[in-house]
């Protein structure tokens, strides 16, 4: 049986795993922050409230599937699973080294209960769908997420699946586009215009749900209504602010593909980084003032 | 000779000429009928590429991708994770050459079990041109790791082809030509995926060959046979390469031929050269299209133009042993 989080059990849960992804990026010198911040509280609400799993049997046939189409925000994702209970938190300061089973990007070689392998972008749709066409065939119950960033909207490949999924009613399938306006040359509508993404997903003949990337109640019922919607296969669109929770990230490209410890013009120094954000995380910005040092 | 040849199959104007993907699309729809998780994806191409065969009898089963083949690799994958078998089916070009990375990413590095069956591989392709004629596929199949490469040497190993595949491991490349050609096997020859085929003995050259050429070479060592006695070997896998028969062959002739439907750079024939470099370096000729593009034209002209016909291939041959 799930435990039954409450919502502040799950907000706490967010920022713990914030802490932790801040944590495993300095042990490993290397590694995407703003993303995996920004999707803190998407994979809490999966992992501890949405998804039908197991820790226990990662292998069990009636799961959810959970794939991940950018591969790069798998901090967040390794240490949701950690706290879930998939494998110890001691694995999280192995991350992108030698010998471990937490790759830079995620392999289903090292861990299955990560469904696919993934890193290169504008692939993940496309499994899902073969994931959610299997499931049709076998009449199967659960429901497949496929997890997406909006920059990965520039691969034609998604646009394929995209279009393959409205043909064949793929109505157990469910994405979610962590929609945060950055790529790692800068903003996504410079580097190439992505909107208006909820008319395109519209007139590709998916049901779309524009969803706050950030309050976990209305994350939880919006996957909720997701997977009641019948006709069709379901997009919501999560915007979330890049790099949550640190101020010094948020909202800003730079911060994309490099972890705490970087030197960057106009950002704390480099071996001050880690530590701000921590105590930031701790004390939701100074908010918490009993959590001061 | 424990292989068993079409009746007067030497005699090209008296044994029956039909296309590998005639055999490649039948032997999947037989295949469908017994094994209920396989899947075939289609991409535009059904009817030339055969997948239509299976289609027709299993519309449930078939999945139509359009035009969007990247699409079609990243849907076979997510059905093997499912515990499906896919068969993805289009032209060698789209199959391998178009979706490459999202085949090393989604499918070799996971090591899923996918089937890709082409048509329309080498020059044999005719007169659609350059862009159709594949002549890299099993160049850049054979460097992903894990992948098994089948080139089989007719409608009837193209046949049995399909059928093994289903229970190898890992992802494996079928390769098929469009144009009808000799079908100098039968049903009841053996095939054997990974195991080389000694189709004639002979003491003083090995010849090795996959696909329509085999062919060629068997007639070969049959017009020359009072001159020089040549062994040829059907080496319809080229990955996992049966390097024990290779070696031995080798071994005994000290000279070895590769003639091949493909860019003579990364097929087969360089699978052959790398392997004997490092064990039982001989002089060799490595036959093929020589690292060039060609152009539209009937195949039977393309062949004569880029000596993969009999006679061209045969010509090469006798100039490798003036000099060896």
């Amino acid at each position: 049986m799930q435990k039954q989080y409450s919502l502040k059990e799950l907000e706490k849960k967010a920022n713990e795993i914030r802490q932790d992804i801040i944590k495993m990026l300095v042990v490993a010198g290397s590694g995407h922050s703003a993303g995996p911040l920004g999707m803190a509280d998407i994979f809490t609400a999966l992992y501890f409230k949405v998804l039908r799993h197991d820790p226990k049997r990662p292998n069990w046939k009636e799961r959810d599937r959970l794939i991940l189409s950018n591969g790069h925000i798998c901090p967040v994702r390794y240490t949701a699973m950690a706290h879930a209970g998939y494998f110890s938190k001691n694995w999280l300061s192995t991350f992108r080294t030698i010998g471990s089973k937490l790759e830079g990007h995620p392999s289903f070689k090292k861990i299955s209960a990560l469904e696919t392998t993934s890193g290169p972008l504008g692939e993940g749709l496309s499994e899902a769908c073969g994931f959610a066409l299997a499931a049709k065939i076998d009449k199967a119950t659960y429901h497949i997420w496929c997890l997406l960033s909006d920059g990965e909207h520039q691969e034609g490949m998604t646009w394929e699946a995209a279009m393959l999924a409205s043909k064949y009613r793929l109505n157990n399938l469910t994405c979610i586009i962590d929609r945060n306006n950055i790529q790692i040359d800068g903003y996504t509508e410079d580097i190439m215009p992505l909107e208006p993404l909820r008319e395109k997903y519209e007139a590709f003949g998916w049901h779309v749900i524009d969803m706050n990337g950030h309050d976990i109640q209305e994350i939880i019922s919006t996957l909720e209504e997701a997977k009641a919607v019948a006709e069709k296969p379901v997009c919501i669109i999560a915007h979330t602010i890049p790099g949550k929770g640190v101020s010094f990230m948020e909202k800003d490209y730079k911060w994309h593909g490099v972890p705490p410890g970087t030197d960057i013009p106009g950002e704390p120094p480099k071996a001050e980084q880690a530590k701000i954000a921590l105590r930031e995380l701790r004390t939701l910005q100074g908010k918490i003032e009993s959590e001061l040092d | 000779m424990n292989y068993y040849f079409a009746k007067h199959y030497l005699n090209e104007t008296k044994v029956e000429w039909k296309p590998m993907r005639d055999g490649a699309g039948i032997g999947m729809a037989e295949l469908g009928e017994t094994k209920k998780d396989m899947v075939v994806l289609g991409a535009d191409t059904t009817e030339s590429s055969r997948a239509h065969y299976f289609a027709q009898k299993f519309p449930e089963r078939f999945i139509q991708v359009g035009v969007a083949e990247q699409n079609m690799i990243g849907i076979a994958a997510g059905l093997s994770y499912q515990g499906k078998v896919p068969y993805a089916v289009t032209y060698a070009a789209f199959l391998i050459g178009r979706p490459w990375e999202p085949i090393r990413t989604t499918i070799a590095y996971p090591e899923r079990h996918v089937v890709f069956v082409s048509s329309h591989a080498g020059l044999a392709t005719g007169p659609d041109g350059p862009t159709h004629q594949m002549t890299e596929d099993i160049a850049i199949t054979r460097c992903l790791p894990g992948f098994t490469v089948i080139a089989p040497c007719d409608f009837e190993q193209a046949r049995k082809a399909v059928k093994a595949a289903y229970s190898l491991k890992g992802p494996v490349y079928i390769r098929n030509c469009r144009e009808k050609t000799p079908v100098f096997t039968t049903d009841k020859t053996p095939f054997e995926v990974g195991k080389a085929q000694i189709l004639r003995e002979g003491k003083d050259v090995t010849v090795i060959g996959h696909g329509y050429m085999v062919y060629w070479l068997l007639q070969i060592a049959e017009e020359l046979k009072k001159k020089i006695s040549i062994e040829v070997i059907n080496l319809h896998t080229i990955k996992p390469l049966d390097g024990k028969t290779i070696l031995q062959s080798t071994k005994k002739t000290k000279r070895v031929f590769c003639a091949e439907d493909h860019n003579v750079i990364g097929g087969m024939g360089s699978a052959v050269a790398e392997f004997l470099s490092e064990t039982y370096p001989v002089p060799m000729k490595l036959h093929g299209v020589y690292d060039t593009f060609a152009e539209s034209g009937s195949v039977k002209d393309l062949w004569k133009k880029y000596g993969l016909d009999k006679e061209g291939t045969k010509k090469v041959l006798l100039e490798f042993l003036k000099k060896v």
